[in-house]
């Protein structure tokens, strides 16, 4: 499934709205998530899961192609959880 | 948007039920600019207790993964 066809399908569960309306709350909520986590929030969505950083440490990695050794800088990284009713849901 | 927040909080409801049928139904998700819902079937295996040392079986399941696009991995790197 693809953005534009979870536009459609939201679309069609919700009465009275068009499908620029509800594309521009789809992007909303995908660029608030986006906000969010880059300025080090965590999200949690009841009942379907959570997404907060996880720190990765500086490390030494190796070009595969060329065998040269490289840095790699400290980051964040974002990490999911599936939330535990759903989780349930998926394996019942 | 001039939307009534009881009529939003409807809309996001529908959002995220959307995303969980479908990957209920076996069915990855791509949300460009966002990133990528997967779901992945898993064998059994054994796994251990790691307090206990106990051998257990790990029953065979449905996990959701998830994969940061670019842009979302670019926005948090320096958070």
């Amino acid at each position: 499934m693809t953005k534009s066809e979870l536009i459609e399908k939201v679309t069609e569960k919700v009465e009275g709205l068009t499908k620029k309306q509800v594309e521009a709350i789809v992007n909303t909520i995908f660029d608030g998530m986006k906000d969010a986590l880059a300025t080090g929030g965590k999200i949690e969505i009841r009942g379907f899961g959570n997404f907060r950083l996880k720190q990765r440490k500086e490390k030494t990695a190796r070009n595969p192609r060329t065998g040269e050794q490289v840095q790699v800088a400290p980051k964040k990284v974002v990490h999911f959880k599936t939330g535990k009713p759903f989780h349930i849901a998926l394996n019942s | 948007m001039g939307l009534p927040r009881n009529e939003t909080q409807l809309i996001v409801e529908a959002v995220f039920d959307t995303l969980k049928e479908t990957l209920q139904k076996n069915e990855s998700i791509k949300v460009s600019g966002f990133g990528t819902f997967n779901i992945r079937n898993k064998n059994s295996r054994v796994g251990r207790n790691p307090k206990t040392k106990e051998e257990v079986e790990i029953t065979p399941r449905r996990v959701i993964t998830f994969k940061a696009s670019d842009q979302l991995k670019e926005a948090v790197e320096k958070a």
